[in-house]
């Protein structure tokens, strides 16, 4: 049952997007069509799961005055592994996705996992934490991603969904929802939806605006 | 006498504090050789892949550039058979290099992997090479014995990567019939636009060089432009700059410039 919570918590209750408000780069650039943002998310859980249960396995023995560069090492290697895989089997996808598989590396997730579980827990947990993770992440992106293709394109992985506009009736796609700006839009809204639910996601604000009392009049 | 034996070599490495120097050098000595063991093994594995899929792009993008001309198509379509004729040039010489069988070249090992090049000065150098290989392949399309088509190969070091493109001429040789990116890995969004095909359509009948034969086409920056001169894309001088300088570069002396004259003058 423990198991099971460490698996489930990041997806909704600490949703390392919504939430922890990481990994929002690539949240922006993948997200135009599923199929990319797809194997974005499949080349991350990947990654930060292989990652976490590599510096699991080897925790006791990292030094923690090196503990970061041993870290961000093993991340670097991992996700130049995924990228290369990535170009010589999913050829015209790795065009897409251009060099965002590379910046997994600076993604906050992988490294924030490594540092915040996978250096204090065995490797199972790890595992689950780390699966978890990229399953919230992956939720958030294809959420995004399905509302950016559907009303941008009109498509669903590349499939026509809705009927395009050619001769003046029908669906016209709204090129804005192509674009870098309407992920934020769609993030901020999915936050919003998401922290009027479940309340206990607000955080308390850091400081109160009190009124200007001493407003210089002209 | 010390203990050799690496097994408890590596015990007693493990049971060092993990603060100690020694441990904190093996640890991270150890994580590189394994990284780079791993890195190494995937790109050396996996490169005969990823350069099928390299060469099938470019051919598909050679497809897609001569179906953007429609009456090229046509032509290709009408003489049948293996439609482009490819051609060895030597660049030392600006002739036909007789002795190498054309299709033991593609353009990729021409530049990857030149049998023999030309250290260039740094003033001559427009693309940025270093040296120019001595032979490369161009194509060419004929029809009757007359020249309609000529292809050459535009390599030049770009803001951030190695920009390789193709440049086809009409029959008159003064007149662009395309221009197309094979391979560039230039910043996306705004120098990867080079890769819009609206952008390459802005080089479709510009001219080559003006009544003095002067070398005339480029790429300039906003404003407005002549039958010679291509508009840059706004955001990506860099980008524009390098394919302007792979133009004056390989249609100049040092480039392509006599084999044009030769084929020019007679047709060949």
């Amino acid at each position: 049952m423990k198991w099971l919570r460490v698996l489930s918590h990041p997806i909704l209750d600490n949703n390392p997007v919504t939430l922890q408000i990481l990994g929002i780069c690539s949240a922006l650039a993948v997200t135009t069509s599923l199929t990319t943002a797809a194997t974005m998310a499949v080349a991350l859980t990947l990654v930060l799961m292989a990652s976490s249960v590599i510096i699991s396995t080897i925790r006791r023995h990292i030094p923690s005055s090196i503990r970061l560069i041993v870290q961000i090492t093993l991340i670097a290697s991992l996700v130049v592994v995924a990228d290369e895989i990535i170009q010589a089997y999913a050829f015209p996808i790795s065009q897409r996705l251009s060099i965002f598989v590379g910046l997994i590396v600076t993604n906050c997730l992988v490294l924030g996992r490594a540092e915040a579980f996978a250096m204090h827990n065995p490797p199972g947990p790890a595992a689950l934490d780390a699966l978890g993770n990229g399953l919230g992440y992956s939720l958030i992106l294809l959420i995004v991603a399905f509302l950016r293709e559907l009303f941008g394109a009109g498509t669903l992985f590349g499939w026509p969904v809705l009927p395009v506009a050619t001769d003046g009736s029908g669906f016209t796609p709204l090129k804005f929802m192509l674009l870098a700006p309407s992920a934020f839009f769609i993030l901020g809204l999915l936050i919003w939806a998401l922290r009027s639910v479940r309340q206990g996601q607000i955080e308390p604000p850091d400081f109160k605006i009190a009124p200007d009392t001493e407003e210089r009049r002209p | 006498m010390p203990d050799l034996n690496p097994l408890s070599l590596w015990r007693k490495l493990l049971a060092l504090p993990n603060e100690s120097r020694a441990k904190t050098l093996a640890v991270a000595f150890l994580v590189s050789a394994v990284c780079t063991v791993i890195v190494s093994a995937t790109a050396v594995i996996l490169d005969p892949v990823q350069q099928a899929n390299r060469r099938a792009e470019q051919a598909a993008r050679m497809d897609a550039m001569l179906a953007a001309m429609p009456d090229m198509a046509a032509l290709i379509e009408h003489t049948g058979g293996d439609e482009l004729e490819t051609l060895i040039i030597d660049l030392r010489t600006g002739e036909p290099a007789r002795d190498v069988a054309p299709d033991t070249l593609d353009v990729e090992h021409a530049f990857s992997d030149p049998v023999s090049t030309t250290p260039l000065d740094p003033e001559r150098d427009l693309a940025g090479l270093g040296e120019r290989p001595d032979l490369v392949p161009i194509h060419v399309l004929r029809e009757d014995g007359r020249l309609r088509l000529v292809i050459l190969p535009v390599v030049t070091q770009g803001y951030q990567s190695t920009i390789r493109a193709n440049l086809a001429l009409e029959g008159d040789l003064q007149t662009v019939a395309a221009f197309s990116i094979i391979e560039q890995g230039e910043t996306p969004g705004l120098g990867a636009r080079i890769d819009d095909p609206a952008w390459q359509a802005r080089w479709r009948g510009k001219r080559v060089a003006g009544p003095d034969g002067q070398l005339r086409l480029s790429v300039v920056r906003g404003g407005g432009t002549d039958e010679f001169q291509v508009e840059g894309i706004t955001g990506a001088t860099r980008t524009g700059n390098a394919i302007n300088n792979g133009i004056q570069f390989w249609l100049g002396p040092d480039g392509f410039g006599p084999v044009l004259e030769r084929l020019a003058k007679d047709g060949r």
